[in-house]
């Protein structure tokens, strides 16, 4: 059976520095796979590398079975692979909702003279992108904070906006950078609920990275430990919880 | 410290004639070699006293006068202009009738200078909301915008001299001409940003200046292109006298009198739809998805690829339509003064559409037109003053940044709001 997402041998070289040494992983549909390891191991690298953000310099990345690795940023999402960052990258001088309206760009009647006119079929296309825009809000509970100005929203609502704003891409595998970062325990177990929500209900598969151990063994399906750009192992969250490899790396030898 | 108003009064309006005397009171006389002192005419004699008068009553009652506007201020709140000019229907109802007034001023006061100034607004204005895109909405510092213009003018010139195009055929292929030249030198320079896009910019530019001077054969080098046709209506010409195959004159139409002034007039009100036309295309596109798109990539370019957005063709897009603008507004110019030459494309005419976008505010459209009238105007009245313009130019530039970072009206973006019923009968819910 076809992986949604696989990727094998990745590997990416800066310089003399292997960032990421023959890592393989797989995300099938409807799956939260968690990508763990210390501080420096090389999983943004990864994150990077799958989302086309750098060119790896060796591996086969396929979506879908098709192959994506060395195609531009903007190509790969457009496919359906959408990922958040592990700093908050709204826009923060737009307002909530137009940060929606932004994301669903390739969504929309993009012909200039329909707009210039506003066509019929310009104004459909408009409201139907507001309506989604307006579903989502509801999704991630920032409905009534629809026309604020992204920027002034607290920080756990800029990382649900931020999923939101994925979201309306309508991608089929969504990659979240250390979405728990910075958020208070309270946060952080509503973005657990938030995160089996999505793929309960929109069939959507979920790469995540995480510090939050928590977070990453109460909803991963498998997790993948990375340690100095290499894999170290895989397996379900209690496999990875007994194994000695893992303790070892994260906790030192003695 | 009290003091006794009557003093208090006094001393401002002692200073003003101290002040005023020297500098109005007296005429200097060029007599041969000698300068002359003489005592003004009476008449600047009367002004000042009149004004010094006028400053010490006003001081002596000051305190009733304030009280006075501060109770009229009260009394009649509705006057509260402010708040009442910004109610969307007064704006409404002010546009038009500011529209109004610019298409129908020419008609009841006929005056060449004014009309002049007025085309020569017209074009800056077009310019500026062209170049306001690339800049302003987009990010895009661009130093060679006159290289469009250029582009424009002659295209328009060229095909007229060789083929005989007219304005309004030319016009469409002038624009098309500076948005594929647009098209063509964005494609390898938008991958680089900020100042080193700036310089290759400003390399365009030149490139397209120097190259028009030295293809003689071609374009006529500095001495450039004359003799350019002048729009006409409907094929009606507006000159004297009817050109070979032409089919009838304006005057000769219309049974009236041959004057110059009707051309003038005409022109104006070409370059006032065109303004106006540029005013609500670019208007729409702020709004459109390709204005957020403008928008984003100005925040955050990361963001926007991880989102599906190609930044090439979102800059490309605003770069496109800046040169388009400047192409129009270049065979308007062409047209206008029936003469091209190189020398009207040079680098301080770049410089000088960036200062109207940077003065007027980034982005902003009121801005960009307000900039414009002061930028053309200014100079236009001081004439006397013709060698300090650069230090004028200057001077405004500094004392902007010192006290208007942002400019004279920085830019309020039309932002996109979500109907705050719905929201409270969702949230509600």
């Amino acid at each position: 059976m076809s992986h949604l997402l696989e990727a094998t041998d990745l590997k990416m070289q800066f310089g003399g520095l292997l960032a990421v040494n023959n890592v393989s992983l797989h995300v099938d549909d409807k799956e939260i796979v968690s990508v763990i390891g210390p501080n420096g191991a090389g999983k943004t690298t990864v994150f990077n590398c799958l989302t086309g953000f750098y060119q790896p310099t060796d591996g086969i990345i396929l979506y879908k079975g098709e192959p994506i690795h060395g195609l531009p940023g903007h190509i790969i999402s457009r496919k359906g692979v959408v990922r958040t960052f592990q700093h908050v990258r709204l826009f923060k001088e737009m307002t909530v909702i137009e940060n929606l309206l932004v994301a669903q760009n390739r969504h929309l009647n993009t012909s200039l003279l329909a707009g210039l006119l506003k066509t019929k079929g310009y104004r459909k296309a408009e409201s139907e992108a507001m309506d989604r825009a307006e579903y989502w809000l509801k999704q991630v509970d920032l409905l009534d904070k629809a026309n604020w100005l992204a920027g002034n929203l607290a920080y756990g609502q800029q990382r649900r906006l931020e999923i939101a704003r994925c979201m309306v891409t309508e991608p089929g595998l969504i990659m979240l950078d250390e979405p728990a970062a910075g958020l208070n325990p309270k946060e952080t177990s509503d973005l657990d609920g938030l995160i089996s929500h999505l793929r309960d209900e929109f069939n959507l598969a979920v790469l995540l990275i995480e510090h939050d151990m928590k977070l990453v063994m109460d909803i991963s399906d498998r997790i993948y430990v990375v340690n100095q750009g290499a894999p170290l192992a895989q397996g379900t969250p209690e496999e990875i919880q007994n194994n000695p490899d893992v303790i070892k790396a994260y906790l030192g030898e003695d | 410290m009290m003091r006794n108003p009557f003093v208090a009064a006094l001393i401002p309006a002692v200073v003003f004639v101290l002040l005023a005397l020297p500098i109005l009171g007296i005429d200097l006389l060029n007599e041969s070699l000698m300068l002359k002192i003489q005592a003004a005419p009476a008449a600047d004699w009367m002004m000042i006293i009149i004004a010094a008068v006028a400053i010490f009553f006003i001081q002596l009652f000051r305190k009733p006068i304030d009280a006075g506007v501060t109770t009229f201020k009260e009394a009649v709140p509705s006057l509260n202009l402010k708040s009442y000019l910004v109610q969307p229907k007064v704006m409404r109802l002010l546009t038009i009738f500011l529209i109004l007034a610019l298409f129908l001023w020419p008609f009841l006061y006929e005056s060449r200078s004014g009309l002049d100034i007025s085309i020569k607004v017209l074009i800056y204005i077009m310019l500026g909301l062209g170049l306001n895109v690339v800049v302003g909405l987009a990010g895009l510092l661009d130093l060679g915008y006159v290289g469009f213009y250029a582009v424009g003018a002659y295209t328009y010139g060229l095909l007229n001299y060789y083929f005989g195009f007219s304005f309004w055929m030319a016009l469409p292929i002038a624009g098309g001409m500076a948005a594929l030249a647009g098209f063509l030198l964005g494609f390898p320079v938008l991958r680089l940003r900020g100042d080193y896009l700036a310089i290759v910019t400003l390399g365009f530019g030149e490139i397209i200046r120097i190259l028009l001077n030295n293809l003689t054969s071609i374009t006529g080098g500095p001495n450039g292109i004359t003799g350019i046709d002048r729009p006409t209506l409907f094929g009606l010409e507006f000159n004297r006298k009817l050109r070979d195959g032409g089919w009838d004159t304006f005057h000769g139409f219309f049974g009236i009198e041959y004057d110059p002034i009707y051309r003038m007039i005409f022109i104006y009100l070409l370059a006032l739809i065109l303004v106006l036309l540029c005013i609500y295309v670019i208007n729409r596109l702020q709004r459109m998805p390709i204005g957020r798109a403008w928008e984003a990539l100005r925040e955050d370019e990361i963001a926007c690829r991880s989102l599906g957005m190609s930044r090439t063709m979102i800059k490309l897009s605003a770069f496109t339509i800046g040169a388009t603008t400047a192409g129009f507004a270049g065979s308007f110019f062409a047209a206008y003064q029936g003469t091209i030459s190189p020398e009207s494309f040079v680098f301080i005419e770049s410089a000088i559409i960036l200062a109207i976008v940077v003065l007027g505010g980034m982005g902003s459209q009121v801005g960009v037109i307000l900039a414009a009238i002061v930028l053309t105007v200014l100079p236009e009245v001081a004439r006397e003053f013709s060698q300090f313009r650069m230090l004028m130019f200057g001077g405004l530039m500094v004392l902007m940044m010192i006290w208007r970072p942002q400019g004279f009206m920085p830019m309020t973006r039309p932002h996109i709001q979500l109907n705050s019923d719905k929201i409270q009968k969702e949230t509600a819910q």
